[in-house]
């Protein structure tokens, strides 16, 4: 288990109130002025040494992403934008950062807006964040009163405003130019890239776009060196991260753990077990909804890394686990999921925007044991037009938990769903849209 | 995607009040000159919180007045993102969260508590009229699982029992503590805490 004081997030339960003082005894604010007079490549390459990667789901290297800004300011202002649009179910880890560490956020946007010549940061909170976004905002107004950010911020000579952006229910907004064109007043629907944000974001302008998680460890990076945050883990998959463990366990909660953490051990030591004990496990959707499940075999051994996910057809994703026990139908909380993808997908790709209502309707069809047995291959090739063909990453993240339910659990639905592909006169099909004619006496 | 109607009564008029205009100047502030645009969504918050918790068109027409943007612009956001109400619900509006992990925890127990106090359908008034509830999607509270939300607070930890308490609570017209209803600490491990034990109850 992670020691204590190597844990970035002491607060994460909120033992300790979220005010500037309690934050300042946490290690929050204190010499932010000397970091950044150490200059940007400094930061810039101690981030790149700690090897962290995005905590959005992505995973991409941060101080990669931060290198991309343009060196100098042209004619058009660079932009931090901060996501804060924690909507992939399973995942709850930002919504504790906002409300109980947001001086750790307000603290790594100064340093990194400072690291990619920004001068205005924009903190997209999802809209049913209300009371977290309150929370924030009070924690904002408290560091302008005190100087931490605004004119000179901390003294580090640097100006710096923060504003918060409410998103309104959609999901999409995740998606980092669905955000951007959300801050710009539009529908949330994805832009093409390239070109990418970082050189023609928001407003047209260079915009670096991180997960809270990510920049809430920025500053404690920086403090302890890019050293201690890579002595954690293993390469290439370093530090800590907030694992949320949903579901069927016998305490879910959010805790922070070292990566690459055996899942055996996050379940069973930090959230009670499985409901049932461990031999009544199902499967473990590992990073959110839109990762593919492992079956129960695999994840005795599983590590929760990047890559280690990554080699087992799954991904770390945001880190929301959900465990699925042997009492709950798998393909009746797959066709849950789906619905969710069909209800969350922008429309503006068609393959997306039908797809995931096909995806919906056949595993509602195959719950109830209503559905015929070539349609199970069907499925897996509507699975396979929807991924890659879609100006973003949702139609990947549609059709992956399909995909895994496929993998692993084809079995399961083949032998609930056997009926006969071909038509006969008596069977009532409810969805065959060519019924009357079968009605008819001579068809 | 989402099937999303305007209502069918809808005002003649509407405008900003005092308070609300204010708030909206505020707003348009935040943002670089020129792109005023990018209000529209908090406009919107502000005309829904004035309005009874909905959008009535002629809102969408005063707020691309207010920002200087076409009509279409606005209904399109409006009808594009589902927390903007397009039509009159309860003044406790509550929102169940049914997605996979709040479903494996027995969220359909707490849809039945909605029927049973509430109304039989969903976006139905309840008997009177103070109340209404719909199926939503992941509200991010997922270790919290079965959780809802009621205008805006989350109530998390529920059972069938606690639910119908809350709703006994908001039909007799009081407000209901939000929260865990287990008596945890936020997303701790309840009764199972292994980690910051040194700060615990500091």
């Amino acid at each position: 288990m992670l020691k204590d004081q190597d844990r970035i997030f002491k607060n994460l339960y909120n033992d300790m109130g979220v005010d500037v003082k309690s934050a300042q005894k946490r290690g929050d604010w204190v010499n932010t002025s000397e970091l950044t007079a150490k200059g940007r490549d400094w930061i810039i390459n101690e981030i790149k040494d700690s090897q962290l990667r995005g905590r959005g789901g992505a995973g991409f290297p941060t101080g990669l992403k931060w290198s991309f800004a343009p060196k100098e300011v042209g004619s058009r202002p660079h932009y931090l934008v901060i996501n804060a649009d924690e909507s992939e179910p399973g995942t709850c880890k930002d919504r504790d950062i906002l409300r109980f560490e947001p001086h750790k956020l307000i603290e790594g946007c100064l340093i990194a807006s400072y690291a990619v010549q920004a001068h205005a940061c924009y903190i997209y909170i999802r809209g049913e964040y209300f009371i977290e976004g309150q929370k924030l905002q009070s924690a904002i107004d408290d560091a302008y009163e005190k100087n931490l950010i605004g004119k000179n911020a901390a003294g580090t000579g640097w100006d710096l405003d923060i504003y918060i952006h409410y998103g309104a229910g959609a999901y999409i907004c995740g998606e980092e130019t669905a955000l951007l064109e959300s801050i710009e007043g539009k529908k949330g629907q994805p832009r093409l890239k390239p070109p990418f944000p970082a050189l023609i974001g928001l407003y047209g302008c260079p915009t670096i776009i991180n997960n809270v998680e990510t920049i809430a460890v920025v500053p404690t990076i920086l403090r302890r060196g890019g050293k201690w945050f890579s002595s954690l883990g293993r390469e290439k998959n370093t530090g800590t991260k907030i694992f949320c463990i949903s579901g069927n366990v016998n305490n879910p909660c959010n805790v922070e753990e070292e990566m690459n953490i055996p899942l055996k051990e996050l379940i069973e030591v930090h959230a009670g077990g499985v409901v049932g004990g461990w031999e009544n496990l199902q499967a473990v959707i590992p990073g959110g909804s839109s990762m593919p499940l492992i079956p129960k075999e695999k994840c005795e051994t599983l590590t929760m890394d990047f890559d280690s996910l990554m080699a087992e057809k799954s991904g770390l994703g945001t880190a929301g686990i959900v465990v699925i026990n042997k009492d709950q139908d798998i393909i009746k909380c797959m066709a849950r999921i789906a619905r969710f993808y069909k209800h969350e997908s922008c429309g503006q790709c068609t393959p997306c925007r039908e797809g995931s209502g096909w995806m919906w309707r056949m595993l509602e069809r195959m719950a109830k044991g209503e559905a015929t047995k070539d349609e199970v291959d069907m499925l897996g090739d509507v699975t396979n037009q929807i991924a890659g063909h879609t100006i973003c990453a949702f139609g990947e993240g549609s059709s992956w938990p399909v995909q895994g339910l496929l993998r692993h659990f084809k079995r399961e639905i083949v032998e609930r769903n056997n009926l006969d592909p071909i038509v006969q006169k008596k069977n009532n099909i409810p969805y065959l849209v060519d019924q009357h004619l079968l009605d008819k006496k001579n068809a | 995607m989402s099937l999303r109607r305007p209502a069918k009564n809808q005002p003649e008029t509407f405008e900003f009040s005092s308070s609300s205009m204010e708030e909206a100047n505020k707003i348009v502030l935040k943002y670089p000159k020129g792109k005023q645009q990018s209000a529209v969504m908090a406009l919107l918050y502000i005309a829904q919180k004035q309005n009874d918790n909905w959008i009535p068109l002629a809102a969408m027409k005063y707020i691309a007045k207010f920002l200087d943007m076409p009509y279409i612009k606005v209904y399109e956001v409006a009808t594009f993102y589902t927390m903007y109400n397009l039509s009159p619900v309860g003044k406790y509006f509550v929102q169940v969260c049914t997605t996979t992990p709040c479903m494996i925890r027995g969220a359909n127990k707490l849809v039945e508590a909605c029927k049973e106090k509430i109304s039989d359908k969903e976006n139905e008034l309840s008997n009177d009229k103070s109340c209404s509830w719909m199926e939503v999607e992941c509200l991010g509270a997922c270790v919290n699982a079965p959780m809802m939300q009621i205008n805006d607070n989350y109530y998390e930890d529920l059972d069938k029992e606690k639910t119908i308490e809350i709703f006994n609570k908001i039909l007799k017209g009081e407000d209901p503590k939000p929260g865990s209803y287990r008596g945890r600490l936020n997303t701790e491990p309840e009764n199972n805490r292994k980690t910051l034990m040194d700060v615990k109850n500091a």
